[in-house]
């Protein structure tokens, strides 16, 4: 579950914000401060996970203080689900 | 003619208790501030100021968010006679070492006698500033300020000004757009308010809404200063806020019956997809009556998309409007959409680019849709030039250059940059444009600017970044924007060469030169191409050809059958 989730979000980020398709981001990987995704994308990224995880989540809940990696962002995901 | 204190002062006397600006803030109620709230908030830092030695005519610099506290340290220091200039925030992805060394460049020309900003912040402007060796005599934290009193207006600098006093320095981001501060002084500001108001027609019912940040023209000069000194009310948010919630600028539109809005291109776009339904309900749209498309290229597609999206909620296809701004004109130079629809025309492509004619396109040929910015407003003269200053007829596409009553005199103790771009007394922009008919088309830039989201960007302070970079030699990178059609705004793009092949070393190459640009100028890249050695084009005095290598890296991506 934590896999698949991992791998959609990296392959959403890596073909639509990064242009790199064939890119794989690590859990860790820092994306905020690391300035691979910026605030332009945060309210993206927020639509995307409702829309496929099922979640409700709001727009200002995404930001640099709720997660800077992708294992930070799928623990927010399954804390709502 | 009256100064700035004079509006506000009769303000105060004559309508105490009408509202001039309602801050929204994220999780927080709605805040109203009457004209006296306004002048006894800004009268305390009047007393604030004067304690701290500073003079009229001395500069403070506000390093505040949008709030109670910019409101009343920016109107303070009008009213004291100083020269307030607001500097953008430090976000979160910027670096702290590197927001110092901007301050610190800023201090160097603009030589501020005083700093504005909150307790949390005081410790890194005091890391940015040496007392005794700049200018800086104060750093004054808001929650230190005189509180709030009835001002005592004959005691204040600021009805002392005079109409060719400077009133305001505008600067923009990055450390060279820091080192720039327009000049403008209370004479230029209030032509440009009358003219202007004259192009939208202001009305007695108007209401401004904006989210839009106050270091730039359109922020500063249109929703900000124009209804405050103006007496319109103002419902105002922070641009942090609206990124992540675009759908609170039409709620604020529906609750106060908004009536005037001011948005850079990419917003149009923004808004008409990334707002959820759930988040519109209830929304009335039906009062906005003028909805200025401005500060960067704007897009005929972007209008519709926008008007597609929202005219279920009472959005006119008329309130959409454009305007062709620069803080050199104080604002506007042009305005389009108020009195007849917004006009657009599709030109011949081929034509534009090889003859630079601007020449309706033929059926059946490659066609640009050009959307016109609007005509002069009143008391500015607009020219299209060639490069030798030769006036250009109709449909010739030469750089634009103005002339108006509201011009700056020039950028703040920086004649060498002043005395490049104002030539008897026109102001020469950097952006290419033809007219026809009085209507102005704006169609490409000749000066290196890199415009994303309405801010501007100097390729040159993201190049010097990438240099920090090891494994990237100086000189031997290149910053320039790619208009992205589906944002509605440019991408910035870094094309970088380095010596090895290795995918993975040059992997970590292109994540550092995302990290150090981001860091330190808070521009995200959306594109990093690695290049081998020889690959930039330089010009004969050995600097980076950037509309070249733009070129080249466009020609290669289609050739690769990639998006760009």
């Amino acid at each position: 579950m934590t896999d698949t989730i991992l791998e959609k979000l990296s392959a959403y980020i890596t073909t639509e914000f990064l242009k790199q398709p064939g890119r794989i981001l690590t859990p860790n990987e820092p994306l905020l401060s690391s300035g691979l995704i910026d605030s332009f994308h945060l309210v993206d990224l927020s639509l995307y996970v409702e829309n496929n995880f099922g979640v409700r989540i709001d727009d200002a809940e995404l930001n640099a203080s709720s997660f800077d990696n992708l294992n930070q962002l799928v623990a927010f995901i399954q804390s709502r689900m | 003619m009256p100064t700035f204190s004079d509006f506000l002062k009769a303000h105060y006397e004559q309508t105490p208790d009408k509202i001039s600006v309602i801050l929204l803030q994220a999780g927080q109620t709605d805040r109203p501030v009457t004209y006296r709230e306004l002048m006894h908030g800004a009268a305390g830092y009047v007393k604030t100021y004067q304690q701290n030695g500073i003079q009229p005519g001395d500069v403070i610099l506000l390093i505040l968010q949008h709030g109670v506290d910019l409101l009343f340290a920016y109107f303070g220091a009008v009213l004291h006679g100083a020269i307030p200039s607001i500097m953008p925030f430090l976000t979160e992805k910027l670096l702290p070492e590197r927001y110092r060394t901007d301050l610190a460049a800023l201090v160097s020309v603009t030589q501020p006698t005083a700093i504005v900003t909150y307790r949390d912040f005081e410790p890194e402007i005091r890391a940015a500033v040496k007392p005794g060796e700049d200018s800086v005599r104060a750093v004054i934290v808001s929650d230190q300020v005189e509180g709030p009193y009835p001002p005592c207006f004959s005691f204040f600098g600021g009805l002392r000004r005079k109409p060719e006093d400077i009133v305001l320095l505008q600067h923009s981001s990055g450390t060279t757009g820091l080192q720039k501060g327009v000049v403008l002084s209370h004479q230029a500001v209030n032509n440009q308010l009358n003219n202007y108001a004259n192009a939208i027609h202001l009305m007695a019912d108007d209401v401004f809404v904006s989210w839009l940040p106050l270091y730039h023209d359109m922020g500063l000069i249109a929703c900000w200063l124009m209804p405050i000194l103006m007496g319109y009310p103002l419902v105002l948010m922070s641009p942090f806020d609206w990124i992540r919630a675009p759908y609170r600028l039409l709620q604020a539109v529906s609750k106060y019956k908004g009536t005037l809005s001011w948005l850079p291109n990419f917003a149009y776009n923004f808004c008409s997809q990334k707002i959820r339904d759930r988040d519109l309900e209830g929304v009335d749209l039906s009062t906005w009556r003028l909805i200025s498309n401005c500060s960067e290229p704007m897009r005929w597609e972007s209008n519709q998309s926008f008007y597609q999206r929202f005219r279920t909620l009472g959005l006119r296809y008329e309130s959409l409007c454009t305007c062709y701004a620069m803080a050199e004109n104080v604002f506007a130079v042009t305005q389009g959409g108020v009195d007849s629809p917004v006009v657009y025309e599709d030109i011949d492509r081929e034509m534009l680019q090889t003859k630079k004619v601007a020449q309706l396109a033929q059926p059946g040929h490659i066609a640009v849709r050009m959307m016109g910015t609007g005509k002069a407003i009143q008391n500015a003269h607009i020219r299209i030039i060639d490069t030798k200053g030769y006036h250009l007829a109709d449909r010739h596409v030469g750089e634009v250059a103005i002339q108006s009553d509201c011009m700056s005199t020039g950028y703040y103790h920086r004649p060498d940059a002043t005395e490049k771009v104002y030539i008897d007394g026109w102001y020469l922009t950097g952006d290419y444009g033809y007219t026809v008919d009085g209507e102005l088309y704006i169609a490409g830039r000749k000066k290196d600017l890199i415009i994303v989201g309405g801010k501007n960007i100097y390729p040159q302070d993201l190049e010097l970044l990438a240099y920090d970079v090891p494994g990237v030699h100086a000189g031997r990178a290149s910053a320039f924007g790619v208009f992205n059609e589906a944002t509605g705004t440019e991408d910035v793009v870094m094309v970088a060469e380095v010596d090895m092949d290795d995918p993975v070393e040059r992997q970590k190459i292109a994540d550092s030169i995302r990290v150090s640009v981001t860091r330190g100028s808070a521009v995200a890249l959306r594109y990093v191409h690695l290049v081998s050695h020889a690959w930039l084009v330089k010009t004969s005095s050995g600097k980076t050809a950037r509309s070249a290598n733009r070129e080249k890296f466009l020609k290669e991506m289609h050739g690769n059958g990639q998006i760009y």
